[in-house]
């Protein structure tokens, strides 16, 4: 792999940048791999790269039905953060915040990741309640968050208009330091170099339209838009997807794929330095390294794989939006998108075998950009080993035959 | 934003409805079931790519709830596959 | 002085002018003009700096295509006013967008020196040592356009819906032809479109229409079924033909700013045009160099000549029409067209007309840095040339404009080839395309597509549209047979042919992202970040797909676009929320009494569900402790009264509610008799409780069901959901009456006193209505339904009356309580009461995660009942997961230490998984000490134990004890 650093950069800005090598091969698609992970987005590719990482396996093909990162690794608000309120949550993403940070000087590409904080604003005593269990549910395993007053909130919030009269006060606020930001399209694309460099095969725009299984059903393979692929196994990372691609196999699962819509702002000067998150209402709001203000809030009402906007949730947000940023009522919007994104029926994610012999998923991220390191790493370690990594053991589909779910979500916000 | 055909009040803003997801089949006797099989009724869900029976509650109207068939890329509503009512089609 | 404005010609008005200051310079313009075309009068060609490089930049375009960025300091301070569309102001004071100190000198021009540093995506490959937080801010704080001023405007919007049959988007001569073909249908019809006054390009090009414009404008505006909004761009269409439109400045409103509509159209007619795209070339991109259509435009709309030697570059005949309007307009024009067979008899026809055409010609490069002095050329025997001017007119083609139809997803982009540009598919029935939209480019032809898609549309609507009179238009110029040039390779390495000036994207740069493997036309637009910029590729995209596929050396059609994704037009976050702010943003739920609570200094909380719910009454100097406490005691010593009207309320009806109370809640409901009550816990079908309550047996097929304030709409759904989906042949109806109830709870020891002095018409004592029992009469003359039911652990009576009623029925609680000291009592004081008492409370114990047995509530589940919701599924859950979280008391032993509530339970205090978590903890007023309710890992089988409270760094002792402390065998309750 080329080392990318201020050095190579200026020798290659003396070629005129001529020198750069491609950031990953396009190899002819082969009719055998070991592994055959479905889906070259920031999940997938993650999974590859730690298969040939930790577990030394590296004949795998990562297959992709679009351009590699084009799903939820394209659509989302590239927000990381680990305040989470169950032990096996908080130690998971605990974990991803850790491997995030020392992504770039890993993989020798620049994610641009920025531990800029996130405030989750405090606008009920409800939503205190919870807030604080959370907290100090995350104090017993190391990420913080931690209560501020209502003038601290507006002190690292300066942009925060005159709340006199708002319609949900902020009463205080939760400070979680760890909370990050990172340019999302980098991510894949810095995981598929990585991967590439130690063997794996991206196979780009080649869509599974089913699978191949052996006289017991067990898959031993995939049937592509490019042809019949054999695999020891089939790992499916096909986020917003999954319900779809499995029930090719027959395969049922508890999910639903709903729409989360995201906006753009112009971009202006730095204005908001921290992740602000209102979940009272329904909003977060961030500004990009190129000074786009990123806005987001809750998942449309309806089941969609239509990835656009939905319009009443989309005044929602923007009416909290200004009624806690005045200021920011004659800034325009500049682009809106959504992405599919799946929940399981715990909203827990899902990194488990299936009832299927062969065939593995990795699912229920209900917004998975955050997870991607960690989610790589303990979904390879399941595929090597057979057997769930220690951080992940509670997310096996058996909890769902058990009943025994990981309710995440806790009590319902309330409006 | 969608617009639903309520069949008592006609073609009505989804604002007015209240979306209650796909359309399960009503409730199995859990008796008549094996264990992984009503846990399975109570968790899984087809979750369709495109048309899918899914309910509505018209609830700041009629009150009623009815079934209707919509894809779930494009949103349009349209009749059911072959046209098959959904299950249990409202009244 | 170059460019300059006209004594004649424009859409302005002469006779107002306006003085405005742009970065300290002090000049005028008209009413009418734009900031833009008010500083092309002033021969200001410099008005920004690049994103990136900080290159000198002017105006490219003279719409929504540019990407000139001004600040507004005043009046109405506001950033990212896009120069070319918004309209100059008296007095007003510009100053350009990321300049220090300003636009002409500007320091981060020194960004140019290290350009070959800073290639796509440079970032990428450095700053990664040590950290890439040491070089962030300084990215930051480059990046960005304007400053959000403190403070800012704050304009003044509302939302409206719209209804139509058939929308019109565009009122160019397609869709003026459209809207009055429908229009005379008599059908109803929105024509929407962006400009100050309808006619389109007829207006931006001066193509004379013989007053077919006014005359069509006049027509529409008299009929009552048509509307017309002008300074209006639909931004966004969305599934099942709701269209979102931004009014700026509506006609009818002067105090309103914008005005955001949603309309929802039978049929839709896309007319709205296309947007000229121009030839990249090396250092294309000075003040000076714009779109042909952009100075024909300064120069139709705004009476501005944008230079006196113009050269236009162009590879198709649309520039034709603009090099004689220039040079009609006193400019000496060069046209330089790479078709070598250009020439032919136009060029004699050109020369007389004053302009030299040169056939076969290709602009190389511009000179100049500031502004362009003159560019380099080649002719078509090879010969170089230098020609002077200060004006570079481009002309690459055109891309219709069909973002709308893309956004709708019912049409695709194809390519046409002989146009050289994606046109779109017609969608299946809900829209269709007119004029330049779909690639008819000609004006005459546009006006005749347009009738043809408004009577297409009519059909669509049953309806029948007769031809209208088409205008005759002369309009010989337009993109035909256009020669794609996607840009002209640099003779030298070092130029740069910039494809994207928002984003100040070279063709280098995308060579660079394709030589690394970024060869998807999306992974090349993310990244090189073009078509990202403020103008999201309006004029670029064609050319960087065609470059990709130069570059690739795959057939441009093959390359793909890229999506089209809303708004159309960027549109102001004021104008999408509209009026919705402070209680508009979500409106409360008051009940009757709040304005008494308020009056009497309530605090206020939000209940659930907006409800607003007294959370204490204060007297002066107590604190919110203080109050609770004392609100808790009246009602434990003596008698207080609370507000109990948010409490979810329906009335069940039919003779199948038994079996649908039996369905829904955990215990038998067959043995109550009519006149009593059953506390009830409901769990969902997977065996989790979802909400807790009452219900009472008015008569025999009809019961009135109280639920939790926050649970109400949940509740409702579900009853709902059995009834009509899961036993649709029960015969039941659910009525909810929460708001028709008002509800006073009359509450403690001297309760039935303070109910004996309000003159009951019914027996009130314990005999005749017992606890669970209920009764119907009259309080005096007000009618009540009263419910024995304590939330609190003593005597409880729950007063409901007919909303009307409650301040009534409030106030003469209020009066006949005086003597026992009655106390209005708020949510602090319930909680107090209730954790008292182990009472279990949504949101605290009631987790989502519960099911009866861990809550203690075991002994309610029947045994008989052969199935109900839930039932299954938590004996599934039970059956492998026999170590739940089990409702306890605690105690800490510290009597004064309060627990957070929230706190984790953990193995001697450990930073170690939880084996649970205090749920509630308040000082009690009964045994003044601080008490708690836990859930705690097999906790009934740990009574007596220590366990631990995990805050932070410490660690709280806590006792495991029973979870009633107060009236235990619920003696006082029964009272």
């Amino acid at each position: 792999m080329q080392r990318f650093s201020f050095l190579s950069l200026a020798r290659n800005a003396l070629s005129h940048h001529e020198g750069w090598h491609r950031a990953w091969r396009s190899p002819p698609l082969r009719d055998t791999y070991d592994v055959v992970i479905v889906g070259a987005g920031g999940h997938g590719l993650s999974t590859a790269y730690h298969l040939a990482k930790e577990h030394g396996i590296t004949n795998v093909a990562v297959i992709e039905k679009s351009w590699l990162g084009g799903g939820n690794t394209a659509r989302n608000t590239h927000t990381i953060r680990a305040n989470f309120l169950r032990d096996v949550s908080i130690r998971f993403h605990d974990v991803s915040v850790k491997l995030y940070e020392q992504l770039s000087r890993e993989l020798n590409y620049n994610i641009l990741f920025s531990q800029r904080s996130m405030i989750d604003l405090i606008q009920s005593w409800g939503k205190l309640r919870d807030l604080r269990r959370r907290s100090l549910a995350m104090a017993l395993h190391g990420p913080a968050y931690d209560l501020i007053p209502v003038d601290e909130v507006r002190r690292r919030i300066p942009a925060m208009g005159d709340l006199a009269g708002v319609r949900l006060p902020p009463l205080a606020g939760m400070a979680h330091p760890e909370a990050a930001m990172a340019r999302h399209d980098a991510v894949a694309w810095s995981y598929a170099r990585a991967a590439d460099a130690r063997g794996v095969e991206i196979h780009q725009h080649t869509e599974v339209t089913g699978f191949l299984r052996d006289a017991h059903g067990r898959v031993i393979g995939v049937e592509t838009s490019r042809g019949t692929v054999r695999a020891g196994q089939v790992a499916l990372a096909t986020a917003g997807n999954t319900s779809h691609v499995a029930a090719k196999a027959g395969l049922s699962l508890p999910l639903v794929t709903r729409n989360l819509q995201a906006f753009v702002s112009e971009p202006v000067k730095p204005i908001i330095d921290v992740i602000v998150n209102c979940p009272d209402v329904g909003l977060y709001v961030m500004q990009s390294d190129k000074g786009e203000l990123v806005i987001g809030g809750g998942t449309d009402p309806i089941p969609s794989y239509r990835q656009g906007s939905h319009v009443a949730t989309f005044e929602d947000v923007v009416a909290s939006l200004v009624e806690l940023f005045p200021r920011f009522k004659a800034l325009r919007m500049l682009r809106q998108w959504g992405g599919a994104i799946e929940f399981a029926y715990d909203a827990s994610p899902i990194i488990s075998k299936t009832d299927v012999e062969g065939l593995l998923v990795s699912t229920g991220w209900y917004g998975g950009f955050k997870s991607i390191p960690v989610g790589g790493l303990t979904y390879a370690h399941l595929i090597a080993t057979g057997a769930p990594h220690p951080l992940a053991e509670a997310f096996g589909l058996d909890r769902f035959t058990g009943l025994r779910f990981l309710l995440e979500a806790g009590t319902v916000a309330q409006r | 934003m969608l617009q639903i055909s309520c069949p008592w009040c006609g073609l009505r803003p989804e604002g007015e409805f209240v979306c209650l997801g796909e359309a399960v089949p009503p409730r199995p006797d859990p008796a008549a079931l094996t264990a992984g099989e009503w846990a399975a009724s109570l968790a899984n869900r087809a979750n369709i790519r495109g048309l899918h029976a899914e309910r509505w509650w018209h609830v700041r109207s009629c009150g009623r709830i009815l079934t209707i068939w919509r894809d779930t890329v494009t949103h349009a509503i349209a009749p059911g596959p072959d046209g098959t009512a959904a299950p249990e089609a409202a009244p | 002085m170059t460019a300059r404005r006209l004594a004649h010609g424009g859409i302005i008005e002469r006779s107002q002018p306006l003085s405005f200051r742009f970065d300290g310079m002090e000049l005028s313009g008209f009413a009418g003009d734009t900031v833009a075309s008010a500083l092309m009068a002033n021969d200001v060609a410099l008005v920004g700096r690049s994103f990136k490089l900080h290159r000198p930049r002017g105006f490219f375009g003279a719409g929504h295509e540019d990407g000139v960025m001004v600040s507004r300091l005043s009046p109405r301070a506001a950033t990212n006013q896009l120069a070319t569309v918004t309209p100059l102001e008296q007095d007003a004071t510009y100053v350009s967008v990321s300049t220090w100190p300003n636009a002409r000198h500007d320091i981060g021009a020194a960004a140019q020196w290290f350009s070959r540093l800073l290639p796509a995506g440079f970032y990428y490959k450095t700053f990664m040592l040590p950290n890439w937080h040491l070089f962030e801010p300084f990215i930051r704080g480059a990046a960005g356009l304007g400053r959000v001023p403190d403070p800012a405007w704050e304009p003044v919007s509302e939302s409206r819906f719209g209804d139509c049959d058939v929308l019109v988007v565009g009122a160019g001569p397609a869709g003026l032809a459209a809207a009055l073909t429908a229009a005379r249908s008599g059908t109803s019809v929105m024509l929407v479109d962006d400009g100050e006054a309808p006619g389109g390009r007829l207006v931006l090009d001066g193509i004379d229409d013989g007053g077919w414009v006014s005359r069509t404008k006049a027509e529409l505006e008299a009929l009552p079924h048509v509307r017309l909004l002008r300074r209006a761009t639909v931004w966004g269409y969305h599934e099942h033909n709701l269209l979102t439109v931004i009014e700026r400045r509506p006609a009818d409103a002067p105090d309103l700013d914008f005005r955001n509509w949603k309309i929802r159209a039978r049929q839709v007619v896309i007319a709205a045009g296309a947007h000229e795209r121009p030839i990249p070339f090396a250092d294309g991109d000075r003040p000076g160099v714009m779109l042909a259509s952009a100075a024909r435009s300064f120069l139709h709309r705004h009476g501005v000549l944008a230079g006196e030697r113009a050269v236009l570059f162009a590879n198709n005949d649309s520039a034709r029409g603009a090099a004689l309007d220039l040079a009609k307009a006193g400019a000496a024009v060069t046209l330089v067209d790479i078709r070598p067979d250009a020439g032919g008899t136009a060029a004699a026809a050109l020369a007389q007309r004053g302009v030299t055409l040169i056939a076969g010609g290709c602009v190389l490069r511009a000179i100049g840095s500031r502004r362009v002095k003159a560019v380099e050329m080649r002719h078509a025997d090879g010969r170089l040339a230098t020609l002077p001017c200060d004006l570079v007119a481009l002309s690459g083609g055109w891309n219709p404009a069909f973002h709308l139809a893309s956004q709708s997803r019912e049409a695709k982009s194809v390519w046409h080839h002989d146009l050289a540009t994606f046109v779109a598919s017609h969608g299946e029935g809900r829209f269709r395309l007119a004029g330049a939209a779909r690639g008819v480019f000609e004006a005459g032809a546009c006006a005749r597509d347009g009738m043809e898609a408004g009577q297409a549309a009519l059909r669509a609507v049953d309806r029948e549209g007769p031809a209208i009179d088409l205008p005759d238009l002369d309009d010989p110029f337009v993109a035909r047979s256009v020669a794609p040039l996607w840009f002209v390779p640099p003779r030298r390495r070092r130029d740069k042919v910039f494809v994207d000036l928002s984003g100040d994207v070279t063709t280098a740069d995308l060579g660079l992202a394709l030589r690394e493997g970024y060869d998807s036309i999306e992974l090349v637009k993310r990244y090189t970040t073009a078509g990202m910029g403020v103008d999201q590729g309006k004029s670029g995209n064609v050319n960087v797909i065609g470059i990709v596929g130069a570059l690739t050396g795959q057939a441009t059609e093959r390359v793909g676009t890229t999506t089209f994704r809303p708004p159309y037009v960027p549109v102001e976050f004021g104008a999408i929320a509209g009026a919705r702010h402070k209680a508009r943003l979500y409106p409360w739920r008051n009940t009757p009494l709040t304005d008494w609570h308020l009056a009497r200094g309530a605090v206020m909380y939000e209940a659930g569900l907006r409800w607003q719910r007294p959370g204490f009454h204060p007297l002066p100097g107590e604190d919110w402790q203080a109050a609770a406490s004392r609100e808790a005691r009246a009602v434990r010593n003596g008698v207080g009264v609370y507000d109990g009207t948010p409490l979810g309320k329906f009335q069940l009806k039919g003779p199948d509610v038994g079996k649908l109370l039996d369905l829904v809640y955990i215990s038998d409901f067959g043995k109550v008799a009519v006149g009593r009550g059953k506390y009830g816990v409901m769990m969902t079908d997977d065996g989790l409780i979802m909400d807790d309550g009452v219900a009472f047996c008015l008569a025999e097929d009809r019961w009135l069901l109280h639920s939790s304030t926050g649970a109400a709409d949940r509740v409702h759904a579900h009853l709902e959901q059995i009834v009509q989906v899961h036993r649709p042949d029960w015969q039941v109806s659910v009525i909810p009456v929460t708001t028709q109830w008002a509800n006073a709870t009359v509450c403690g020891p001297r309760a039935r006193d303070v109910l004996a002095a309000l003159e009951p018409d019914f027996d009130i004592s314990r005999t005749a209505l017992p606890f669970m029992g209920m009764v119907e009469g009259h309080l005096g003359t007000i009618p009540v339904r009263v419910f024995r039911v304590s939330w609190t652990g003593e005597l409880s009576f729950e007063l409901n009356t007919p909303a009307r009623h409650a301040a009534a029925l409030w106030e003469m609680v209020m009066a006949a309580g005086e003597p026992f000291g009655i106390t209005p009592v708020g949510s602090e004081a319930n909680h107090i009461l209730r954790v008292e008492a182990g009472y279990i409370s949504t949101g605290h114990e009631v987790d989502g995660t519960a099911d009866p047995h861990d809550l203690g509530l075991g002994a309610l589940v029947s045994a008989t009942k052969p199935d109900f919701l839930g039932k299954h599924a938590m004996a599934m859950r039970r059956e492998c997961d026999p170590e739940r979280f089990e409702l306890v008391g605690l105690l800490p032993s510290d009597p004064d230490r309060s627990v957070l509530e929230g706190a984790p339970l953990t193995p001697d205090g450990d930073k170690v998984d939880q084996e649970g978590f205090v749920s509630a903890c308040v000082r009690s007023v009964a045994l003044d000490r601080v008490i708690a309710l836990g859930l705690l890992r097999d906790g009934r089988s740990r009574i007596g134990e220590v366990v631990h409270a995990r805050i932070r760094h410490e660690i709280v002792p806590l006792r495991v004890v029973a979870p009633v402390f107060h009236d235990a065998d619920r003696a006082r309750v029964r009272s």
